[in-house]
């Protein structure tokens, strides 16, 4: 019994994880249908900052924090600058970006690469981080792991905060009408590249967040990036394009999914069975990968 | 506009198409040059370069990607022992030029860049490799062009090759030690962790096939791809399986992940310690002893290791490199393998590799983890099996050794239980 609990919440946990990398990929792709190869370098970045602002603020603690929105500026910088420079000449052509932007994304690797060097490197966690909690005790004791709650905790919140900005702001209520109709939000009054640069600003910065999180999970490296963003997109694809709701249930269930056949199997076993398991909800439902459109036919 | 822009994009398509056939058919004729060039190659050896006063060697190592964390410090270690040997005259008069490559943790990448270092750069010797793939790999490019690797990480054994140089421990000096001291111990119910690649799944058919005959049980066995960040499964997997203990063969910065996970499920080095035979002071350093104090290592040559050699050794690597940089065992063997290479050649008179592995059985070098003497029949090196325990200021404290080189026994011919692995 426990260890169902316990394999549930390893799942859950996965799951967070999934959702706080792909949450900005759901903002750039599946709002802006914009493919961002350079998502996962923004998470890099974010794992980089915690990384340096450890080297300067002693408490690892008090640098978690401080790392969450310096990590969401930085990122989110790079995001904007990105879309600045190259991306808002492609919002015509959305598959021109998945090529320029993986070009981005090696250049990044490499200036990362030269900044940090090329082993990677690790963050302490907070002592209060590295612990457990019992859930239920006894001989086999049912615990949950403090960095795994603080990761979902993350995840929830990150959630909250974007949905409630798109909802219920105007600022999110523009992004809406761009996203909408696009011609239509300009007429009225709405300026579509301010409103494309802040919501670039905001996914790469969600990114970032993700990138203080995985800090917590294992190493940072140049290319931490690559290893997740397949991941993320697997997720926004299955979720449905533009569809928060989509990308929040699915990642968890694809969590739970892999948690469930890694205990059952093996790791590489699951990796298989969940991409399998994909491909055979896709052929079901392939809304999820046919609504990708350019804005000129919206 | 959206007919216009289909008809583009159809256009746009046949050209992708076009471009991409265009770039087949030149891959695949750079293939078979390729293999023309290395079919052409195989019956000659390789030249070596000794014009002018240097002789030049290959580093091999990957100095990016996920095996960057531990083959950078074998790097470093080579180049200390180059620098050593030159200072005081080089070999036979000539002075030791390192050629550096990067292998970035790709096995493809390893056999491309040793093939460059042996026919473009004609290397005398090749150093390096770290994980078996990428020795698995090299292996036909040094038998082919008749160079010769000296490869300095323990491994698996069952292996050898006329042209390389084993200077780690192979089973015998090492899992085999590590499986020993556990059973000593009374712990006897094994979980198995590794890497999903040729080590550590050779390494727990070994630890299988000896449980099997000493009386212990495998809890589980479980594997992740080399990389893999993601352990939380496994340590639930481990903590239910209420095993005695963990043999852990992962590589490369998957222990980060691991030992984190380990620690956040509430298993410390008491409750279920774990013995790991991939970690070294480099990673115990990065990974971060807050997640290793009082865990388990299986090797022969630790920072602490007591001798002159080895206080010699460490203090030229901090003067070199830093004084917080660690020294560990796959950096000593690699040290080691400069200077047997250079007794090789000096007795063999010759950069010749015919000459020189003609003249290795009974080279010995007083290294830093004490006397390693060369077997020339297998090509690998007496050495002492050391077991050791993390503590809280990142060194490694022998807790038990051997108390002589074990002579080498890849293809463990000396044990009963292991007659039927290969």
């Amino acid at each position: 019994m426990t260890v169902i609990l316990g394999q549930t919440f390893t799942g859950i946990s996965i799951g967070a994880v999934l959702l706080l990398i792909a949450l900005g990929l759901s903002l750039t792709f599946g709002q802006m249908n914009v493919i961002n190869m350079a998502h996962g370098e923004f998470i890099m970045a974010g794992a980089y900052t915690t990384y340096v602002l450890q080297k300067s603020i002693s408490s690892a603690g008090i640098s978690l924090l401080v790392a969450l929105p310096v990590a969401f500026l930085v990122s989110g910088a790079l995001g904007a600058l990105l879309e600045w420079l190259l991306i808002r000449r492609l919002y015509l052509r959305p598959l021109d970006t998945l090529l320029v932007t993986w070009g981005v994304s090696l250049m990044l690797q490499q200036l990362a690469r030269d900044i940090f060097g090329a082993p990677n490197v690790q963050t302490r966690a907070p002592d209060v981080l590295t612990g457990n909690i019992t859930v239920i005790g006894g001989d086999d004791p049912l615990t949950f792991a403090n960095s795994r709650l603080f990761i979902l905790g993350l995840a929830v919140a990150a959630v909250v905060v974007l949905s409630l900005t798109l909802r219920l702001t105007s600022l999110g209520r523009r992004i809406r009408a761009v996203v909408q109709n696009r011609d239509l939000a300009e007429v009225s009054g709405i300026s579509t590249s301010t409103v494309d640069r802040t919501a670039f600003f905001i996914g790469s910065g969600l990114a970032g967040v993700a990138g203080v999180a995985l800090t917590l999970v294992g190493p940072i490296g140049p290319t931490m990036g690559t290893n997740v963003i397949i991941d993320a997109f697997l997720v926004i694809v299955v979720g449905g394009i533009g569809q928060l709701k989509g990308t929040v249930i699915v990642a968890f269930v694809l969590g739970v999914l892999q948690s469930v056949l890694e205990y059952s199997t093996t790791v590489s076993v699951a990796k298989v069975l969940v991409l399998v398991a994909i491909v055979a909800f896709l052929q079901w439902r392939p809304q999820g990968l046919y609504t990708l459109r350019t804005r000129s036919l919206v | 506009m959206s007919s216009g822009s289909s008809s583009s994009r159809i256009l746009r398509r046949r050209f992708l198409a076009g471009g991409a056939a265009l770039t087949a058919v030149v891959a695949l004729s750079a293939c078979g040059a390729k293999t023309d060039a290395a079919g052409t190659s195989s019956d000659k050896a390789a030249k070596i370069d000794v014009s002018g006063d240097t002789v030049k060697v290959g580093l091999l190592n990957s100095l990016s990607g996920t095996m960057a964390i531990s083959e950078v410090t074998v790097r470093d270690s080579l180049k200390l022992a180059i620098a050593e040997i030159n200072a005081s005259g080089g070999v036979l008069g000539k002075q030791i030029k390192p050629i550096s490559e990067d292998g970035a943790s790709d096995w493809p990448t390893f056999a491309e860049k040793a093939q460059k270092l042996i026919r473009e750069d004609g290397v005398a010797a090749t150093f390096g490799c770290w994980t078996s793939a990428s020795r698995k790999a090299v292996k036909p490019v040094f038998e082919k062009n008749k160079s010769l690797l000296f490869y300095p990480v323990q491994y698996e054994g069952l292996e050898e090759s006329p042209y390389i140089f084993y200077t780690g421990a192979t089973t015998n000096q090492q899992i085999v030690p590590g499986l020993d001291y556990l059973k000593s111990k009374g712990l006897k119910k094994i979980y198995l962790v590794g890497s999903d690649y040729v080590f550590p799944r050779t390494a727990n058919k070994e630890i299988k096939a000896y449980a099997k005959a000493n009386g212990m049980t495998i809890a589980g066995e479980d594997y992740a791809p080399l990389g893999s960040t993601e352990f939380s499964t496994i340590a639930n997997k481990v903590k239910a399986s209420k095993a005695d203990a963990v043999f852990n063969t992962l590589n490369g910065d998957s222990n980060v992940a691991f030992f984190k996970e380990y620690k956040s499920a509430g298993l410390t080095a008491k409750t279920m310690p774990v013995v790991s035979v991939s970690i070294a002071e480099e990673e115990v350093k990065s990974i971060g002893t807050q997640y290793l104090a009082g865990q388990l290592t299986a090797w022969n040559y630790y920072q602490t290791t007591p001798g002159a050699a080895n206080a010699k050794f460490v203090k030229a690597y901090k003067a070199k490199y830093g004084q917080d940089k660690p020294t560990s065992d796959p950096m000593e063997a690699a040290y080691t393998s400069v200077y047997l290479w250079k007794a090789m050649v000096e007795k063999a008179k010759s950069f010749d590799p015919e000459k020189v592995k003609a003249a290795s059985d009974g080279i010995t070098f007083e290294a830093p983890e004490g006397k390693v003497t060369v077997d020339g029949a297998s090509q690998h090196v007496y050495k002492t099996a050391r077991i050791g325990e993390i503590g809280t200021d990142g060194q490694i404290k022998e807790v038990w050794n051997s108390g002589k080189p074990i002579k080498p026994d890849p293809f463990l011919k000396g044990y009963s239980w292991a007659s039927g692995l290969s």
